[in-house]
């Protein structure tokens, strides 16, 4: 995939796409908002019972699901809001305190 | 079609993470449910009315779309996506655009870029009949700008523009019904749904609603309840918490309206009181001083108002 790459901090106003035109779809995954978190949910792989009930609550897109299977935790975007943990019917996703 | 989450977790995830909604916003689950609602081999043309959800997901050099997006002001989301969809029919005719392939257009807003500021080009958009899907994302304040009143923020809510104190007990006004608004415009189909805790059915309301209104040919309107943490004055991980107590208090009824027949999607066993709904939330924290007993039987009386209302309208009995 395509990847932005600008210096944001050594910039000039020719490098400005015309129309403000954002060219790399998805391009928001560059930025690690991960950083922002302050609970980390730790995935319990025996617990889970691959409901998947995770995967849509999550507002970061965090919950890394393959071939339909529940794989692991994004943490590079993850914001630690815990709705993963408080949903989850077999307590296998617990916040525990990061930062 | 049913919904199935371990068949809807196999499509590709159309809002990507690292955009800068807060930590357990609903806007974003609203989106992502929204969005596994087009079929995977389906394009989209999305457009947003300024708010939170434009200004996080959207950050130049940066998206979080995987779509085509349009970054839209506060009051012409409704005009952007009907421009653009008008336009692509045209491209279509004249075969400018190959005729195997499928673009959807739908727009999303907040409460204050539907309700308020976005509501004549909204009104404008669904009276000429485009074929396309208008999301409000109804979180009941500019909380973008520093949670203001908006006129989908309910009464007695304290919000920084309403402030509850001795002389102003929050919101004063009742919140303005405008999912019966779009319903008015006699559209092929109007829907209010929310994501939902397991024991709801999950995200079966909403999904379902929203592959309807986005295969439906013809304006259809989602109204769908989003909570705030920050707004609300609740802890982020209650989000599902929060919408399961507004549909058992029936604060937020879920509903559809197929060209103009109502159909209620979902009818509590026990209508649960509205003080479990309200007690949730610190934004409605000084309805429950000694004094203030009337804010709560003002909102109930209202509840029931509109509740019953919709019972009686109800053609699925």
């Amino acid at each position: 995939m395509k990847k932005i790459n600008w210096d944001l901090n050594n910039i000039s106003w020719k490098d400005i796409t015309p129309g403000g035109i954002v060219e790399v779809p998805g391009s928001a995954s560059d930025t690690i908002t991960g950083e922002w978190r302050s609970d980390k949910p730790i995935w319990d792989k025996d617990k889970c019972k691959q409901c998947l009930i995770c995967f849509p609550v999550c507002p970061d897109s965090s919950i890394n699901v393959s071939e339909g299977k529940m794989v692991g935790i994004d943490y590079d975007h993850c914001k630690g809001c815990g709705i993963c943990a408080n949903q989850c019917p077999f307590g296998a996703i617990e916040m525990v305190r990061e930062g | 079609m049913a919904f199935k989450l371990k068949e809807e977790a196999l499509k590709p995830e159309r809002l990507t993470g690292g955009h800068r909604m807060c930590a357990g916003c609903g806007a974003p689950v609203v989106v992502r449910a929204v969005l596994r609602a087009l079929k995977a081999e389906d394009q989209a043309v999305i457009c947003s009315a300024t708010g939170c959800l434009e200004v996080s997901t959207f950050m130049y050099p940066y998206t979080a779309w995987n779509d085509s997006f349009i970054h839209s002001a506060f009051e012409n989301a409704g005009a952007t996506i009907s421009g653009a969809e008008a336009a692509y029919k045209a491209m279509k005719k004249k075969g400018k655009l190959p005729a195997d392939q499928t673009i959807k257009f739908i727009a999303f807003g907040g409460d204050g870029g539907t309700y308020d500021i976005g509501l004549q080009s909204l009104s404008g958009a669904m009276e000429r009949g485009h074929d396309m899907v208008y999301v409000c994302y109804d979180n009941g304040a500019y909380m973008n700008t520093g949670i203001q009143r908006s006129s989908a923020t309910p009464r007695f809510a304290d919000t920084t523009t309403s402030p509850a104190g001795s002389s102003v007990p929050g919101k004063q006004q009742q919140r303005k019904d405008l999912t019966a608004i779009m319903a008015a415009h006699h559209l092929p189909y109007v829907a209010q749904t929310a994501p939902l805790g397991s024991k709801h059915g999950g995200f079966k309301d909403l999904h379902e609603k929203a592959e309807k209104a986005i295969y439906t040919e013809g304006a259809c309107f989602l109204n769908v309840l989003a909570p705030c943490p920050r707004g609300w004055r609740y802890d982020t991980p209650k989000l599902l918490e929060m919408t399961d107590i507004a549909v058992d208090t029936c604060v937020w009824p879920l509903y559809e309206i197929v060209d103009g027949k109502l159909t209620l999607s979902y009818i509590p066993k026990e209508k649960k009181p509205v003080e479990e709904y309200l007690k949730a939330q610190g934004r409605f924290r000084h309805v429950f001083k000694k004094g203030n007993e009337w804010m709560i039987e003002e909102i109930q009386k209202e509840v029931d108002r509109t509740w019953e209302d919709l019972l009686n309208r109800n053609e699925t009995k």
